[in-house]
């Protein structure tokens, strides 16, 4: 931090000032305290996000492979060549799903969970606390965890629904190994995982209602669900709607799930773009594709960094 | 209209007892003043009334009927919140229909209802905004007409006027004694402002620690104070209180006066006074200072209309008097007021 501090420093003295004896230290001067406080998230964000941005499309454009040093422009032909691929528009379609009823789980469920932790009743922080535990857990331990609930022999689901007897005798539902099952077996890792943070947000969201208002909805004759649609959920809309873009970027490009799973298996009935793009790319040596596959991410992500910038400037206004 | 009552109403918190056992009657159609320092248990009493907040032991009765127990949708009553509590996403107009549309009304017939009571309150051309959108006298337009809309059979208010500015607030209360009045509604409304209570009130009830200290008129609660926590927290400034033996005497400031303003032949109580101080006040002004022999050296204050005109420097001694029927008197251990013929 000392070197961009001096460096500033001596840039500064003899311009912006009369005399050169009354020299400024950088961080009291705005302009430059401000400049030498982004750089870090600037240098992040270019080394970390827009240089392999870039380098995404430049080999989308290309023939490189893993194997190879050398690599040709070869124009749209990747992307040609993924728009005639099955398996790719398999996976858009997965990640579609994937995301929307994952999300649409999340929010409702979180809802619900926020409703009740709102109230108040003996031991909540330990319920908090429990309930935050999947989010702070790494996610591949988590969904490691997960495989284990799901093996095909030693399920803990199977063996309790057995021994409750939910299940009858011929009733052995192998999670990852049957298309639909092992789809709603990612869409319930990734709800266990995503829950806890929409939760967090929604019920800071409930929160920051004033009690005033839910009495005058009481006293005005609201009964739960009045109050729920026409008080409270509207009152919270912006904040779970930032609950919901995080839980659709953190979905949508989400790789670990998936991954660790069932690497996109059966017949690729859970293959999504971010697992497909690695196992066409890194996995396949086929860089060049694995990159083109991934840009195709792009678009939600802008979509969705605009919504959140109009909800930010929103905010700002009022 | 309905009538309000309690019967021995008790809220418990756990620092203790927020409203004591109180036994209320509101009379139909009358405008009653809750008032008391903050901390006293108004705003506890009125959620109580309201349905807002369970009651420990007691009950609360509208119209006869025991509706301790109800939701307050089910009491027929209507709130005006200190923060007005408007449903900041829904217009003006959606805010006055909200209460309705609970009620399952037709669409027209909010619609009628709405637009009567915008124009009662003066507030039509506001319909299509927002609450962040208007003025903190709009704003309390809009949660009284949101209020008045519904026809509750009692209103009840929480310090509405508060959050007004002083010349506002001023017109705000002369409004609203206007509208209770031509409405015939029955009213609770609570306020910290003894001004405010003592201008709007039917009747006020005076509140403190939980429990009812008086309950009448204003000219009553001013002129016949019950005790002495009524005595110094109506009025401004308070009622001076001296020391006497087994009792205390209480002396208004504004018939504190000096001897010469008095007619010769009323039976006066001399009080040689030291001014300290002199506010001027305008209307008014405010003589600080301390009695001399024979009473106790008790610090005072005496309220001076403009219309007298004596000249009163501060550091000198000047005879003033009370009139003798004037003088109030109250037990010194308990603070209750004693009867004039107990007293000498």
């Amino acid at each position: 931090m000392n070197a961009p501090g001096e460096l500033a420093a001596s840039g500064l003295g003899a311009p912006a000032r009369a005399s050169p004896r009354r020299r400024i230290h950088p961080f009291d001067d705005e302009s430059w305290l401000g400049r030498i406080l982004l750089a870090p998230a600037v240098i992040y964000i270019v080394a970390l996000v827009g240089f392999p941005f870039f380098l995404a499309i430049f080999y989308s454009l290309s023939d490189a492979t893993v194997g190879s040093t050398t690599l040709h422009f070869v124009g749209l032909r990747n992307y040609e060549r993924i728009l005639q691929d099955p398996t790719f528009w398999r996976s858009l379609r997965n990640a579609v799903v994937f995301t929307v009823v994952s999300q649409v789980l999340v929010v409702v469920l979180g809802k619900i969970l926020a409703m009740a932790l709102y109230a108040d009743f003996r031991g909540k922080w330990i319920v908090r606390f429990l309930i935050l535990l999947p989010w702070v857990a790494p996610i591949s331990l988590g969904s490691i965890g997960w495989l284990w609930i799901f093996d095909p022999v030693y399920s803990v689901i199977n063996w309790s629904g057995r021994a409750l007897h939910l299940f009858g005798p011929g009733f052995w539902p192998i999670w990852l190994g049957q298309p639909d099952l092992a789809m709603a077996s990612i869409v319930m890792v990734d709800v266990w995982r995503l829950l806890p943070l929409a939760t967090v947000i929604i019920l800071a969201g409930m929160s920051s209602i004033p009690q005033d208002i839910h009495d005058a909805a009481a006293v005005d004759g609201a009964g739960f669900w009045r109050h729920l649609f026409r008080i409270n959920l509207p009152l919270i809309m912006p904040i779970m709607l930032v609950a919901l873009l995080f839980g659709i970027v953190f979905t949508f490009t989400d790789l670990i799930v998936v991954y660790v799973l069932t690497r996109g298996g059966p017949f690729d009935s859970t293959q999504v773009i971010a697992s497909y793009a690695y196992f066409t790319g890194v996995q396949g040596g086929d860089l060049a594709a694995g990159a083109a596959i991934s840009l195709f991410l792009f678009p939600v992500l802008v979509a969705v960094a605009i919504v959140f910038l109009t909800i930010a400037k929103r905010t700002e206004v009022t | 209209m309905a009538t309000v009552e309690t019967h021995a109403l008790t809220k418990h918190f756990d620092s203790g007892n927020a409203v004591d056992g109180i036994d209320l009657s509101v009379r139909e159609g009358e405008f009653l003043v809750l008032v008391g320092p903050s901390g006293c248990g108004k705003t506890t009493l009125l959620r109580m009334l309201a349905g807002l907040e369970t009651p420990s032991s007691g009950d609360v009765l509208i119209d006869g009927r025991v509706v301790t127990w109800l939701p307050p949708r089910k009491r027929d009553i209507a709130m005006v919140f200190q923060s007005y509590a408007l449903y900041p996403h829904l217009t003006v107009y959606g805010n006055i229909a909200f209460p309705m549309q609970a009620a399952g009304l037709g669409r027209k017939d909010v619609a009628t209802r709405v637009e009567k009571a915008a124009s009662m309150f003066g507030i039509e051309r506001l319909l299509a905004r927002k609450p962040r959108q208007l003025s903190g006298g709009e704003r309390q337009r809009v949660a009284l007409a949101r209020a008045v809309v519904r026809d509750p059979v009692v209103f009840l208010l929480d310090e509405p006027l508060s959050n007004l500015d002083a010349k506002l607030r001023t017109s705000a209360r002369d409004e609203l004694q206007q509208f209770q009045r031509r409405l015939g509604t029955t009213t609770v409304y609570v306020t910290h402002d003894q001004i405010e209570a003592m201008g709007l009130g039917d009747r006020i009830a005076v509140l403190d620690h939980g429990r009812i200290h008086q309950l009448g008129a204003p000219r009553d609660v001013y002129h016949d104070p019950a005790d002495t926590f009524v005595a110094t927290f109506i009025g401004s400034p308070p009622m001076n209180l001296l020391e006497e033996g087994a009792l205390l005497s209480g002396v208004r400031p504004e018939q504190l006066l000096p001897r010469a303003v008095f007619e010769a032949g009323e039976s006066l109580v001399p009080f040689p006074f030291t001014v300290e101080r002199i506010e001027y006040l305008g209307a008014d002004r405010l003589v600080y200072g301390t009695l001399a022999a024979p009473h106790p050296l008790t610090k005072v204050i005496s309220r001076l209309p403009s219309t007298i005109a004596l000249p009163i420097e501060t550091g000198r001694r000047y005879d003033f008097a009370v009139r003798e029927h004037d003088l109030k008197f109250f037990d010194r251990a308990t603070g209750r007021r004693v009867e004039r013929g107990a007293a000498r």
